[in-house]
């Protein structure tokens, strides 16, 4: 136990899953409990800006602004909870402490780790040599995202290539959004006759779920989109007799424009944390109570895990139910809970106006129907509902889900109702 | 799903030809399955990375991605390309007798 007598519950990282947490542990202790002061909530960041990240879809389109996807960190926080401003060191789990790089150690009772995925540049040959942020770019961060906003506006025409380098990466149907997105873009522009769009994706389909893919692959299809599967980028060629990607098996992919979506790690602490991380300092976290395989006292949320879910903040919505339950029933000695399903939930913008919605969890995969009933937005197919639902989600995030609220009709666990779901026969084909 | 018999003993395997049962894979079947897939010999190092397979498959529930399997088998990414060149992960996944490595999403 800490210092002060009180339990202290430090949590990592001041992003959608560190926020969302430590505003619902508050509001349980403050509200449910008597005796509320027993408990201090302190999150570290090291910095105060917190992005809305599906917001950096939009930037290169035009169609949002830097400065409407950030927001204070420590804003964000209700009152009562103590926001330290720090890059982390490391986290030493033998003696229950955290040693941050502004020279303070916080001694902890429970310790959440929510610093989220990072984008590993290094870890791809020639990705941040010449052409970097000219002929090559991200939009998974905001300079990427605004450098690309005056490249794709000054684009003449010729071939524009989406690559994700290798999987998990955060939201997964973003890299097929921006491909959808660049189709509307080119088309409003007047020049889509003269850009070929080229989605290189590691996957053997679209997508990893099979009636996904299928539907997505259509779309693809559809919008003239190429498509090119299993393609592992090794290097990143930019000089004078052109700019291409090379594949590990020697394949090679011309552009004269690439958006690239780097392999993706854990927090580079996680990897100076001994027994904490994996190979690409993800923490190993068992994927239906949340508790780390480090040790008892640790729990881990959103992108940071390892979880075979989607790194998406839907998911860390939903695990934020299940976290809070197993936290609080952690200090109180109980039996935890072991009921998070993997639930996810995705709008897919897919241009003109409309999108697509997709809802699914371990088992099951994305299927057609409806959410979150029979009656409701329709389930991978196109909309113009789903498109407006996609807009308003960012005042959800801001007003709801950050603050620790329940979305009406939109649970943690996976709603069944409304959705086609295959028999084992229909599977066996698929 | 289906049967199919590779050094005479009969085995479950799914349409893209992964095993459905990794318990059922032998040494002598990835011998037969290799050649099947244009390996004509299985090296010390081809052995390294499927038994790495197997381990983290039984370990962690999936086969590891090219990236990981890269950073820890001990092999290199490039030689990982030129040991299973119809891409390492599905290749040496399926001669390994593990089921395709999911690509978390």
């Amino acid at each position: 136990m800490a210092a002060t007598g009180k339990r202290h519950i430090v949590i990592l990282g001041g992003g959608t899953g560190g926020t969302l947490t430590a505003n619902r542990l508050l509001r349980h202790f403050k509200h449910h409990r008597a005796g509320s002061d027993e408990v201090q909530i302190t999150v570290v960041d090291r910095d105060d800006h917190h992005m809305y990240q599906p917001g950096l879809l939009f930037v290169p389109f035009g169609l949002a602004q830097h400065s409407e996807i950030v927001r204070s960190r420590h804003a964000q926080l209700h009152d009562g909870i103590e926001f330290i401003e720090s890059g982390i060191d490391r986290v030493d789990h033998t003696n229950d402490t955290v040693y941050l790089e502004n020279g303070r150690e916080l001694a902890y009772d429970v310790l959440v780790i929510a610093t989220g995925a990072q984008l590993a540049f290094d870890e791809t040959e020639g990705l941040t040599g010449r052409g970097w942020n000219e002929k090559v770019f991200t939009f998974y961060d905001i300079t990427g995202a605004t450098g690309l906003e005056t490249a794709l506006a000054e684009f003449p025409g010729g071939n524009l290539v989406v690559n994700v380098v290798d999987m998990p990466i955060k939201c997964p149907v973003a890299p097929l959004e921006f491909c959808f997105l660049a189709d509307w873009y080119f088309t409003e522009r007047g020049i889509r006759d003269k850009v070929q769009i080229t989605y290189a994706t590691p996957l053997d389909g679209a997508f990893t779920k099979p009636v996904a893919s299928a539907t997505l692959s259509a779309l693809l299809e559809e919008k003239g989109i190429h498509l090119i599967t299993e393609f592992n980028t090794g290097e990143v060629v930019c000089d004078d007799d052109g700019n291409k990607l090379v594949g590990y098996d020697g394949r090679e992919v011309p552009f004269d424009l690439a958006v690239v979506i780097p392999l993706h790690s854990g927090a580079d602490y996680v990897g100076r944390s001994e027994g904490l991380g994996d190979e690409l300092n993800f923490v190993p976290t068992d994927k239906a109570t949340l508790q780390t395989l480090a040790k008892p006292n640790i729990f881990a949320i959103g992108d940071a895990t390892n979880v075979p879910a989607s790194k998406a903040g839907s998911v860390t919505h939903f695990e934020g139910e299940v976290l809070v339950e197993n936290i609080i029933r952690f200090v109180e000695g109980r039996e935890l809970d072991s009921t998070f399903d993997g639930h996810a939930n995705c709008f897919i913008e897919t241009g003109f106006g409309k999108a697509l919605l997709i809802d699914f969890n371990y088992e099951t995969e994305p299927v057609t129907g409806h959410f979150p009933a029979a009656v409701g937005m329709p389930l991978l197919k196109e909309s113009r509902m789903n498109h407006l639902g996609k807009l308003m989600f960012q005042w959800v995030y801001w007003h709801a889900l950050l603050q620790g609220r329940d979305i009406p009709g939109i649970g943690a666990d996976m709603p069944k109702a409304g959705k086609h779901i295959p028999t084992k026969k229909e599977e066996a084909i698929v | 799903m289906s049967t199919a018999t590779y050094a005479g003993v009969p085995v479950e395997v799914n349409d893209e030809g992964f095993f459905v049962d990794p318990n059922q894979w032998t040494r002598d079947i990835a011998v037969e399955l290799a050649k099947a897939d244009g390996i004509d010999e299985l090296t010390a190092q081809h052995w390294t990375v499927l038994d790495f397979m197997r381990k983290e498959y039984f370990e962690k529930g999936t086969g590891p991605t090219v990236r990981v399997l890269g950073k820890t088998s001990g092999v290199s990414v490039k030689d990982l390309y030129l040991l299973f060149p119809k891409g390492p992960a599905k290749m040496a996944a399926r001669i390994a007798g593990i089921p395709k490595p999911k690509g978390c999403i």
